[in-house]
């Protein structure tokens, strides 16, 4: 159980930083770093990379396209490829050019408190934004737009929430997706029987061995999972969006300097258009490891976030708009 | 430190997050005394045969104990819940993974009880061992059989013994019912870990957990403690604090 440490040096990182007090009022929108005092002296992240010429990214291991293993098991991605761009900006910003990147795997569990702990400097992988989280972290320019749906069998004839009921639903534990069905679950009466997983790999195991007949997430990411399926026909992603979840990068709180190179670097992929060009790469091309293509085309939503980048997080009720 | 977040109503569920706290303990518990009690009865019969002047049991036996102690205890947590309902014939493996109640629970009930019925086997041979061979000689001699000598001299003397060992398994199991969490039991850490993201209050939900655990073992130490005190024998080891 190597996380414990881990947790545990982020809830000294907490009580230091003087997040264990009353959580701050709910921001309305965007929460800008800068003005949240409270956290301003934990860290600098230009002036640590600077001195010690390496920054630390986060990746998921089965976040496809966006953040995940390749067949070789380095991490590679959508949201790699955009985390990229930020470091290339870091070495023009600190002027060092020979800063290294060392990747850190994170689990949808551990990914905030390694963040807040130092362990990493940035999280590229398929986080969503939401305001909730921002009373915790920050977030760069949303680089996604998805919300939840269901992974069920095709055999199964499940075609939305309602027919969950008393059925078995697996979900990722730390995900608001996971906050999203229960929620649900609760409003509706569903008598669900939840049983949690620690990742996307081990959620869809348990809907592939028959042990829950859905999985709630992402549901880019649930393509992502069924094209990697021995038979993805097996599989359907059924039902409505039943919250909105937009990714951004993650940082660390009250660190204004770094958190202003990250937007203008990911500002600058979008106003050049080279974004459409990593989009289409990962969403409109085959990727590794199977060469599957995803044949997703850019979301209206996602234009007009490119058009307009923000860190928009999504509010408490599951929606852009509560 | 706020502590009051406990007492905050819960996400979901409809309690507050004291009682997923709870929740947590009783199912800690519930995992690790039938775990305990498997342990206990399966441990205690290969740690006879592990000393029987049979060979065929004492390889049964040994090769157990070295199976079922030298996996780490997650590979084997996952063998239990992930692998076995799909080696098992179909039928049965369906059963377990959609009709059977909490199949969670039950793999991981199995799992501790097995794998730590290793370690006892080796404490209840360690400890018959330790009896000096005059002692079973003289068993015989007086027109004992051979399960009866176990049954009226080896056993109770050795089970006496390793008492202090023994203890040391009990409270491994509570500990190691934390490794139950990788397959979705949501014992005392799973809950802890759960408090935490839920409410960003790591250090409170991991604090109570520690007390918690500090808490159950305690109790076991003062409980075997008292059990050893009660059954000693004096002039054996096994009778400390006299």
């Amino acid at each position: 159980m190597t996380r414990l440490p881990l947790v545990l040096a982020s809830s000294f990182a907490f009580a230091l930083s003087g997040c264990g007090d009353k959580p701050a009022p709910k921001p309305k929108t965007e929460a800008p770093a800068a003005t949240t005092p409270a956290t301003a002296q934990t860290s600098d992240t230009l002036k640590k990379v600077k001195e010690t010429g390496v920054i630390r990214i986060g990746h998921r291991d089965v976040s496809v396209p966006f953040s995940y293993l390749d067949d070789k098991q380095q991490p590679v991605g959508y949201a790699m490829d955009i985390c990229m761009k930020v470091v290339d900006a870091v070495k023009k910003e600190t002027g060092r050019q020979d800063i290294k990147v060392e990747y850190v795997p994170v689990t949808s569990q551990t990914r905030i408190p390694v963040l807040v702990g130092g362990n990493i400097d940035i999280e590229c992988g398929s986080t969503t934004n939401s305001v909730e989280r921002q009373k915790q972290v920050a977030f760069g320019p949303t680089y996604f737009m998805t919300g939840t749906k269901l992974l069920v069998k095709t055999s199964s004839g499940i075609k939305g929430y309602d027919d969950l009921k008393g059925k078995t639903v697996v979900y990722t534990q730390g995900t608001t997706n996971e906050r999203a069905m229960k929620a649900y679950n609760d409003e509706k009466k569903l008598g669900i029987n939840f049983i949690p997983a620690k990742d996307h790999g081990e959620s869809f195991l348990a809907v592939d061995t028959g042990r829950a007949v859905a999985f709630p997430m992402d549901d880019i990411l649930l393509y992502g999972l069924r094209a990697s399926a021995k038979n993805p026909a097996d599989f359907a992603v059924v039902g409505e969006f039943l919250s909105d979840d937009p990714y951004g990068p993650m940082l660390r709180k009250g660190d204004a300097a770094f958190k202003k190179v990250v937007d203008d670097a990911v500002g600058a992929l979008y106003k050049s258009g080279e974004i459409e060009k990593i989009y289409a790469k990962w969403f409109q091309s085959p990727v590794p490891p199977k060469g599957i293509n995803l044949n997703v085309p850019m979301s209206d939503a996602l234009k007009e976030l490119v058009k307009n980048p923000n860190d928009t997080g999504v509010g408490a009720c599951g929606k852009m708009k509560c | 430190m706020d502590f009051s977040v406990f007492l905050q109503p819960a996400f979901s569920g409809g309690g507050t997050y004291l009682d997923w706290v709870l929740s947590g303990i009783k199912w800690t518990l519930l995992v690790s005394i039938l775990g305990w009690v498997i342990a206990f009865s399966v441990g205690s019969v290969l740690g006879v045969m592990r000393t029987a002047p049979l060979a065929p049991l004492r390889a049964v036996a040994t090769a157990y104990v070295e199976l079922f102690r030298n996996v780490p205890l997650l590979v084997q947590m996952f063998i239990w819940y992930f692998v076995l309902p799909e080696i098992v014939p179909e039928g049965l493996g369906t059963w377990m993974k959609t009709q059977m109640p909490m199949p969670e629970f039950w793999s991981a009930v199995l799992c501790l009880g097995f794998y730590t019925a290793s370690r006892v086997a080796e404490q209840v041979r360690s400890g018959i061992q330790s009896i000096p061979r005059g002692q079973t000689e003289a068993a015989l001699a007086m027109g004992l059989t051979l399960p009866q000598a176990y049954r009226h001299v080896l056993l109770p003397m050795g089970y006496r013994i390793v008492i202090p060992p023994l203890t040391s398994e009990f409270l491994t199991i509570f500990k190691n019912s934390s490794v139950a969490l990788v397959i979705g039991v949501l014992e005392l850490t799973a809950q802890a870990r759960q408090i935490s993201e839920y409410t960003f209050r790591t250090f409170e939900a991991f604090t109570v957990a520690t007390v918690v655990y500090l808490l159950i073992t305690l109790a076991v130490i003062v409980a075997m403690r008292a059990l050893e005190h009660r059954v000693r024998v004096p002039g054996y080891i096994g009778t400390s604090g006299k």
